[in-house]
């Protein structure tokens, strides 16, 4: 006799403690297997991009802080980058080092905590989660003696950044970065060859390089099917093309292999920063831009790479004080995409730590 | 002084027990009032096992808290009495003052009961464990047995708790549990059956006394069934890395999602208490219980049970705090393929060296030694050669980002 069994919907989400925020999985489940899903974001939709177009250039910057806010430099830097090459403004030197540290260390703060919620997600008990944070912490500081503010730092400004960094800035700095290789040694040792996390992680959530790239999948998960991707290397902005710096690549495009670019860009960002740091030019930390600035009418599309993926904001000016249109492309959303390929046909366990390698913010996918 | 055990002598909290209820049974013509006798030892030992678990249970969520808190360079809870101490007892203040939300659509009765029956398996555990040597409520001569049949009963209550709750997660954790159970228990029954190889004896008690009498740990002589034991054993306690039933990141809180206030504050205690339970079975079979090399006599026997027993919590808070989860598939494939045959295997070593051991009426002194190299030399090899076996350094090896220097050289194939 055979028992009939029928497949059954499940929630998995907005409010899970796996989905990173308020995703949703709309999960039909035969037995513990994923037969089908479906992604429903919106839940934190706060209509980021129609509201731009009411305010000014500046006032704009703290909604970039908004978005992807566990890294709101870098958000920070694609948009002021895009009115930059708007209104044609030259940034003085000092401000593009500065913007490079402050984006490198939003890079290790962002990956710290990739890492660590990934094998949190795999079922660690918050232990990686909170060694992460450690050395999270330590960036938050230096972001807060820079700019006052450790999560949303508003610290980029059209034509510069807002304020220079104190005195105290580069001894901190340097006692960070001086202790930080150890640091990543020790995660490597501990994390790396954990076998438990081998035998999750390996063979995850699987996407090859013609998925990837058909679906336009920038970063980390880009990177991690082998292909070099970046744009600090392709369409090096700021002064990113003075450093000596290499792309971490996997070979699978599987969740270890995620995770393993994330742990190698920790140590490339480190070597940026060294060299940043080293090299930081004198001079001014601004220039001098109208607060409502006008630019002339057209239209510009600047892209970071943000620790996500390729971060673009695209702006076009009627010639007013607000942008005519605002749009952001946020590589959660579009990373997202391949969740389905990535989950169907595996258990629900499979699922959870292939969403978690992916690493998104819902503020960004949602905005 | 040493040898005494008048009602005074409180190195064995048993003596004073065992006075007053001598002193009832001698009431009337000796034979009267024997069943008050019955019922007053009764009454004594299910309060003294109540007392002594909700007291420990107190300071254990306390102490791992702290170890854990510790692990993650977190303080833990500080603030409540001295090094935080009280603040179990405020957690459960608290939970006793929530409200208690059910599930409309569930089945009331078998909710309302799953956290109250999840205890009874966990009490009666606790009820045949030597706390000394004559520490035991229960003197039961097939106690391991019990143990076993006892501790199946668990995934049963998870299972009402899981079903009755008509949530999906609740379902699908308790499934979990189940089938945890079913696998787990097999290589668990096996380790001790060979315990009771060595020793002949089935009852904790006598066990204990055997590793007296021939003045070793069972530890020793039989490390592979410890290693098997305790990941199998481990391995029910719903704890990480094999917590599937209840995995946090994947099913919320598998079959106690739909509890609050108090009746998830059951669930949480008795999985303290399964693993408190589970250590103080590891130390009464492995590390020789109430006893240890002579220092019994000084150091009231129930201390030292209560220092190993504590010595194998730790290990259980380490691996809880350091180690990611197992899938369900891994997790059974591992009790079917590894701990299974190894579990096999060690049963055959051991009813061989017991064979050897008895019929040719070898001296203690050498034999032992030998098997214990012998056993260690055996567990080491087995282990190494099962995951060379299964290709383990292939699969298992660790791989490393590739560095690309010029992203501008590379074209797409």
């Amino acid at each position: 006799m055979t028992i009939r069994t029928e497949p059954f919907v499940v929630n998995i989400g907005p409010q899970h403690p796996s989905t990173h925020g308020v995703f949703r999985m709309r999960c039909v489940l035969d037995g513990e297997t994923v037969v089908d899903a479906d992604m429903v974001v919106g839940y934190l939709h706060r209509s980021l991009e129609k509201l731009a177009e009411e305010r000014t250039y500046t006032q704009n910057i703290p909604f970039t802080d908004r978005m992807d806010y566990l890294s709101a430099m870098s958000g920070n830097l694609g948009y002021v980058m895009a009115v930059e090459k708007l209104a044609g403004i030259r940034v003085p030197e000092r401000a593009q080092y500065l913007r490079v540290i402050m984006a490198e260390l939003q890079r290790i703060a962002n990956h710290s905590m990739a890492i660590g919620t990934f094998i949190n997600d795999c079922g660690a008990w918050q232990t990686p989660l909170m060694w992460m944070f450690a050395e999270r912490e330590k960036i938050l500081d230096l972001f807060e003696m820079t700019c006052g503010a450790r999560l949303t730092c508003n610290y980029m400004r059209i034509g510069g950044v807002a304020f220079d960094i104190p005195d105290e800035f580069i001894p901190a700095i340097n006692s960070f970065l001086a202790d930080f290789p150890r640091k990543i040694d020790e995660y490597e040792k501990m994390l790396l060859e954990n076998e438990i996390l081998i035998a999750r992680a390996k063979g995850n959530g699987v996407i090859t390089k013609e998925m990837a790239i058909n679906a336009s999948i920038t970063g980390p998960m880009l990177r991690s099917t082998g292909v070099p991707y970046d744009i600090r290397k392709v369409d090096p902005y700021a002064v990113y093309d003075r450093f000596d710096f290499a792309i971490p690549v996997g070979e699978n495009g599987d969740s270890y292999d995620r995770f393993l670019v994330r742990l190698a860009e920790l140590r490339e960002s480190h070597k940026i920063l060294v060299q940043a740091v080293r090299d930081l030019p004198g001079g001014p930390y601004k220039v001098d831009v109208p607060l409502a600035i006008r630019p002339p009418v057209g239209e510009a599309y600047a892209r970071v790479e943000s620790p996500k993926g390729e971060l673009g904001f695209y702006l076009v000016s009627d010639g007013g004080a607000a942008p005519y249109r605002f749009h952001v492309r946020s590589p959660s959303l579009i990373n997202l995409s391949l969740l389905r390929e990535m989950i169907v046909g595996h258990s629900v366990a499979d699922a959870i730590v292939a969403f978690g390698s992916i690493d998104i913010v819902l503020g960004e996918v949602d905005r | 002084m040493i040898g005494l055990s008048e009602w005074y002598d409180l190195r064995d909290l048993g003596n004073p027990v065992h006075a007053l209820l001598q002193w009832i049974d001698g009431w009337g013509d000796g034979s009267t009032f024997h069943w008050v006798a019955y019922i007053v030892s009764g009454l004594i030992g299910a309060a003294a096992i109540g007392l002594f678990l909700g007291v420990i249970m107190l300071f254990l969520i306390w102490l791992e808290r702290r170890a854990v808190a510790r692990i993650q360079i977190r303080r833990g809870p500080n603030r409540l009495g001295p090094y935080g101490l009280l603040q179990p007892l405020a957690d459960a203040l608290k939970l006793m003052q929530k409200e208690a939300i059910a599930p409309r659509l569930g089945d009331r009765v078998v909710y309302t009961l799953a956290p109250l029956v999840i205890f009874i398996p966990t009490l009666l555990v606790f009820a045949v464990l030597p706390f000394g040597n004559k520490m035991q409520v229960a003197n039961i001569n097939v106690a391991v047995l019990y143990i076993v049949a006892v501790g199946s009963a668990t995934p049963l209550v998870v299972f009402m708790a899981g079903w009755s709750s008509s949530n999906k997660y609740a379902l699908l954790g308790s499934m979990r549990a189940v089938a945890m159970a079913i696998s787990y228990e097999i290589p668990m029954v096996l380790a001790l059956l060979a315990m009771v190889l060595w020793t002949g004896h089935m009852d904790l008690n006598g066990i204990v006394h055997w590793q007296q009498e021939h003045h070793v740990w069972l530890l020793f002589l039989q490390p592979l069934a410890l290693l098997i034991y305790f990941i199998s054993a481990s391995a029910e306690l719903n704890r990480t890395p094999t917590d599937i039933a209840e995995a946090e990141s994947e099913i919320v809180a598998g079959y106690h999602i739909e509890y609050s206030g108090m009746k998830f504050g059951l669930f949480y205690a008795v999985e303290m208490a399964n693993a408190l339970a589970v250590s103080a079975l590891i130390a009464t079979l492995f590390l020789g219980g109430w006893w240890l090399y002579g220092l019994d006599r000084w150091v009231p026997g129930y201390l030292i049970f209560l220092a190993k027993t504590l010595l194998v919590y730790n290990l259980l808070i380490l691996t809880r705090g350091t180690l990611p989860r197992l899938r369900i598939d891994q997790l059974l494939a591992f009790a079917w393929k590894y701990l299974l045959p190894l579990a096999l295997v060690n049963i055959v070593v051991v009813a061989l060296e017991v064979l050897l051991w008895q019929q040719n009426g070898l001296a203690q002194e050498v034999f032992f030694p030998v098997c214990v190299v012998v056993n260690v030399a055996l567990s080491v090899a087995l282990i190494v050669g099962y995951s060379r076996a299964f290709d383990r350094r292939k699969i298992m090896a660790p791989r490393r980002a590739r560095l690309v220097q010029d992203p501008l050289a590379y074209m797409p194939q």
